[in-house]
């Protein structure tokens, strides 16, 4: 692979790990030790940039737009939680064991509606989010219905870290997990299995011209980011003892598609700054003028689009080659 | 050089010394948690949440001993959203070091925030939520609203000495389940009998379909609970529509159905409904009339306070109670056994009470009909049935 | 047999209320997608200015029902004009990831303009006296008002049809969503093609709105909680066409009335698991082009 072609298909870095990629790790372990009375709202933050991660893998990469992510991040919430109350409270086999449930669930339904495309498929994983959430409203006895699953019972990590209330164990977890993910989607999109991801979206006429099996490439790169989206799941749910409605529905599929495009598709690290600022700001507007986020976000969006595609990473990327143009 | 040092050190102590004697229990603030639905589509209650609580605060309801101050920190949930309710708790108690919680509209949100005050042992006076089992989920939670159990369950036995048949049509969450169980319960045991029942999907704003099913049942009497607000007059909007009052079904249910900031937007439809509820704008009580009077000159004629408002308004008669009977030194247990057994005999709803061993409300249920007084409609209390604890409670307990 | 058949029929009525007022606000909808293909998640916002304006125009100027709905739609026709110029019309090269993007952001100015200008209460549409009350329509008697919506609605979808397959405007309009490059080289100006058409699927939302408000209540956060029905009749039916969301919409409509009557637990499933029977076994919609 060439350097050349290599940006041409859209990627973000090279296989070589570039300082700066550590930024974000620094800046979580900055937050742990400078600002412990934020590690709530921090260990928020880690589980949406891996919800977002696993979303770009499918639709910055491999060009799946969907509105139906949040189906396989609600199923590995609730599965961790149930697993909790009914099996073991053992945090890092719920963890694998709803990672897994949610891969399978993304193989079945990614083998049914992966065969369409465009608004067919945009209104098939709408529809499955909703079913979700219908059924998670409706099978009171397992899910808990509208009130939720309560304080589900999670042991110490490892029988000896205990998730306390200042939420100081559950960030820790976050970070771990959130990094061993992170360090995986990187190897994936590097990889050559990664390149032809790539290349069904940018042209799969043309992958299939040369024989490369299309369907089960985008299958597969599918059952991987579900699996990372019920891991992020089953992290909330571990982290507050809690699992509720709001974990599915359109309306946390559609703001998660926000969160990421807001940072920037494709590019890896638009899913560490687009929850980041997304979060960030809609706690602190919430908490100015609740009435005005609403507003507030409107415009940041309406801006966004016009004026910086490609997100606030596409954005700085713009302004550094300015600079550099201008030094020259 | 020694000598001096030790000067200097013997008048920055004298110093202190004097400044601790000199300011009495210095200006002591007690920071309080609002836990509040500030947007999304269930703004609305929220709204009256806020409404009563900045009365009250205005109006220098509180009566704190000097230097002792109340700090309300406000947070939004947006709505039924308990990961984010539990997450605002939890930074209310951990980054600003709240004293006590307040507020919560909902029962999921509540039901989230119960073991985290129980952890960090935080009082926590909840100002609406109304699903019977909430107060027993943590010894630290107190409630100022009401269940639906007080005002279906009474509603119940007193509907079967008017009604032989009925007709129950429920929100499908929660709070419906309690109104429809507590209801049927009651309706039954007296002699009446349930010809039917419906649970309709929350979110549903078009009735039709439901109460033409109820039309064709053919009942004397249809016993709705759907959430107060946009689902409540979309319900009368559509008993109207469909002529059920023609066919000769009267419309019951508990006061949620025809609540009074409401009532303006119902036209005439709601005349002749009979509700049991704890609180109508239109008691005739003193305290109430003042209340309303204070309400509508700060928020314009057309605006009527609520039960969510009385809810708020008692609330922070109790907290600012047990904060004045502390000095504004505010000790978990001691405020948890200041509550328990707390009374106000004088709020806009009647004499109130907080049961000591359910610490939840006690209060009485009024019979009200909706009728168009001087040209304004208006809940008119017809009966009163005395200080009702919550009958579900009592059933579980025995 | 006889209450079967009773309820047969208010199943029928009632649903088919519901589903002309759905087709009224998609239809724009299912024009605009096809001919621009742009991906305007923000329609309801068009229906619900539609439901607020006429009860605003009401309240304030004293009109009537009839002219207040009217105005209602002008007035927002006129508005979308404005918007599409300024703000749509440089994203129709866009991915679709802008323009879902930026619709989102649309809707969520419009809730906030909503809320600030008319509060977190919805709002009662004023009817006008003579549509309260029942009508009796073959021996069983009805709401007027829905009467009044199944009328006026099959009233205008006659218009509607008529006046897109009989008019030189509609020829141009066909010609255009089936290929735009070819239309462009025969002359049709597409972009005031596409500015008309744009005011008119926005006229036509805002009149689904209004009319419908008593039936789809009016409140701030109408375009997010809307969104969903609008997408589902439109795919269904098929992008592009116009009988296709008629026959999505009074699908759901009635399959949505039919399940809250007989099987009210189970309501909330109906519309989403025939969207994906529907989609699976005809991906392009009912009536939409195969691709």
């Amino acid at each position: 692979m060439t350097g050349t072609t290599a940006a041409a298909i859209g990627y973000a870095g090279a296989a070589r790990l570039r300082w700066i990629e550590l930024a974000p790790w620094v800046l979580a372990a900055a937050i742990y030790f400078f600002a412990p009375t934020y590690l709530p709202l921090g260990s928020y933050v880690l589980i949406m940039i891996l919800f977002a991660l696993s979303l770009d893998l499918i639709l910055g990469y491999g060009g799946i737009v969907t509105l139906g992510h949040s189906a396989y991040f609600g199923f590995g919430a609730y599965v961790a939680g149930v697993f909790a109350i009914r099996l073991t409270g053992d945090p890092l086999l719920g963890l694998a064991v709803a990672a897994i449930a949610a891969g399978l669930l993304g193989l079945a339904t990614g083998a049914v509606i992966l065969r369409t495309h465009g608004l067919a498929l945009l209104m098939l994983t709408l529809a499955i989010t909703s079913i979700l959430l219908e059924v998670a409203n409706k099978w009171t006895t397992v899910t808990g219905g509208t009130d939720g699953l309560h304080s589900v019972p999670i042991q110490p990590i490892l029988g000896m870290f205990r998730f306390d209330m200042f939420g100081k164990t559950a960030f820790l977890y976050c970070l771990i997990v959130v990094a061993a993910c992170w360090w995986l989607v990187r190897t994936i999109v590097h990889s050559p299995f990664g390149v032809a991801l790539a290349g069904t979206r940018e042209n799969d006429v043309r992958m299939h011209a040369i024989g490369a099996p299309v369907y089960r490439r985008r299958l597969a790169a599918y059952t991987i980011s579900t699996s990372l989206a019920g891991t992020a799941g089953a992290l909330l749910t571990q982290t507050t003892q809690f699992a509720g409605l709001s974990v599915l529905g359109v309306e946390l599929s559609g703001e998660i598609l926000v969160m990421l495009v807001l940072g920037g598709v494709r590019r890896i690290y638009g899913a560490f700054v687009g929850p980041g600022v997304y979060i960030v700001a809609k706690d602190y507007l919430a908490k100015q003028t609740p009435e005005y986020w609403y507003l507030g976000i409107g415009i940041l969006l309406i801006l966004i689009v016009m004026f910086a595609r490609g997100g606030i990473l596409g954005l700085l990327d713009r302004a550094f080659a300015q600079l550099k143009r201008a030094r020259a | 050089m020694r000598v001096e040092k030790r000067a200097v050190l013997t008048v920055v102590a004298a110093l202190c010394a004097a400044m601790t004697v000199a300011s009495p229990a210095s200006a002591q603030t007690v920071r309080i948690g609002l836990i509040n639905t500030y947007s999304g589509p269930m703004a609305s209650n929220g709204d009256q949440i806020e409404k009563a609580i900045n009365l009250f605060m205005k109006l220098d309801q509180c009566k704190l001993p000097p230097g002792v101050k109340l700090e309300i920190l406000k947070r939004d949930d947006t709505g039924i959203n308990p990961e984010t309710a539990k997450r605002l708790a939890q930074e209310l108690i951990v980054r600003d070091k709240v004293q006590m919680i307040t507020g919560v509209v909902w029962t999921p949100n509540a039901l989230s925030i119960a073991p985290l005050v129980t952890e960090a042992k935080v009082p926590f006076v909840i100002m609406n939520a109304g699903t019977a089992m909430i107060t027993e989920r943590s010894p630290y939670i107190a409630r100022t609203s009401f269940t639906l159990w007080q005002s279906s369950y009474p509603m119940g036995t007193w509907a079967a000495k008017r009604f032989k048949t009925a007709y129950v049509a429920v929100a499908d969450f929660g709070p419906g389940h309690d109104a429809q169980e507590a209801f049927t319960r009651a309706f039954t045991a007296a002699g009446g009998k349930v010809v039917g029942a419906v649970r309709m999907p929350p979110p549903t704003s078009d009735f039709a379909p439901f109460l033409q099913r109820v039309k064709d049942a053919k009942p004397d009497a249809l016993f709705v609970f759907v959430p107060a607000g946009k689902s409540a007059t979309a319900l009368i909007k559509g008993f109207g529509e469909l002529g059920l009052a023609q066919a000769g079904i009267k419309l019951i249910g508990p006061g949620d159905i025809v609540t009074d900031e409401e009532l303006p937007n119902m036209g005439d439809v709601p005349i002749g409904v009979l509700t049991m509820f704890h609180y109508s704008a239109a008691g005739e009580r003193p305290a109430n009339k003042s209340f309303v009077a204070a309400y509508q000159k700060e928020y314009g004629p057309n605006a009527w306070p609520n039960f969510i408002s009385v809810g708020a308004w008692d609330g922070m008669q109790a907290i600012c109670d047990v904060v004045r009977a502390q000095g504004g030194k505010v000790d978990p247990e001691k405020t948890m056994l200041l509550l328990r057994g707390w009374k106000n005999p004088n709020s806009p709803r009647g004499p109130i009470e907080i049961d000591p061993r359910t610490r939840d409300i006690v209060q009485n249920e009024y019979v009200r009909e909706t009728k168009r007084v001087g040209g304004i409609m208006k809940n008119v209390e017809l009966e009163t049935i005395p200080m009702v604890k919550d009958p579900w409670k009592e059933f579980t307990q025995k | 047999m006889d209450a079967f058949l009773a309820s047969v029929v208010s199943i029928g009525f009632h649903g088919l209320a519901y589903g002309m007022i759905l087709y009224a606000i998609s239809v724009g909808l299912s024009v605009t997608m096809g001919l621009m293909g742009f991906v305007n998640l923000a329609h309801g916002v068009f229906a619900m200015a539609g439901g607020y304006l006429m009860i605003t125009v009401m309240d304030r100027l004293g009109l009537p029902w009839l002219p207040a709905l009217v105005v209602a739609c002008v007035v927002v026709a006129l508005g979308s004009m404005v918007l599409e110029r300024v703000l749509y019309a440089r994203l129709y090269k866009a991915g679709e990831l802008e323009q879902v993007l930026f619709t989102i952001g649309l809707i969520f100015v419009a809730v906030a303009v909503a809320r600030l200008a008319y509060g977190t209460l919805p709002l009662a549409a004023p009817l006008p006296e003579y549509m309260k009350g029942q009508t009796e329509v073959f021996g069983r008697s009805f709401p007027t008002y829905r009467v009044v919506v199944i009328a006026v609605s099959a009233v205008l979808t006659a218009i509607l049809w008529f006046g897109v397959e009989r008019t030189r405007w509609g020829a141009m309009v066909r010609a255009a969503v089936d290929n735009r490059a070819m239309a462009q080289s025969v002359g049709i100006n597409t972009g005031v093609l596409f500015t008309l058409t744009f005011a008119l699927g926005s006229g036509l939302a805002a009149f689904g709105g209004a009319l419908g408000a008593d039936l789809i209540a009016m409140t701030p956060t109408y375009p997010f909680e809307q969104l969903v029905y609008f997408l589902v009749v439109v795919s269904i039916g098929g992008l592009g066409t116009l009988r296709g969301p008629f026959l999505g919409a009074l699908f759901i409509g009635i399959g949505d009335t039919a399940c809250k009557y007989w099987v009210p637990e189970f309501g909330a499933f109906f519309i989403f698991v025939a969207t994906m029977v529907l989609l699976l076994w005809r991906p392009q919609g009912l009536l939409g082009r195969a691709q």
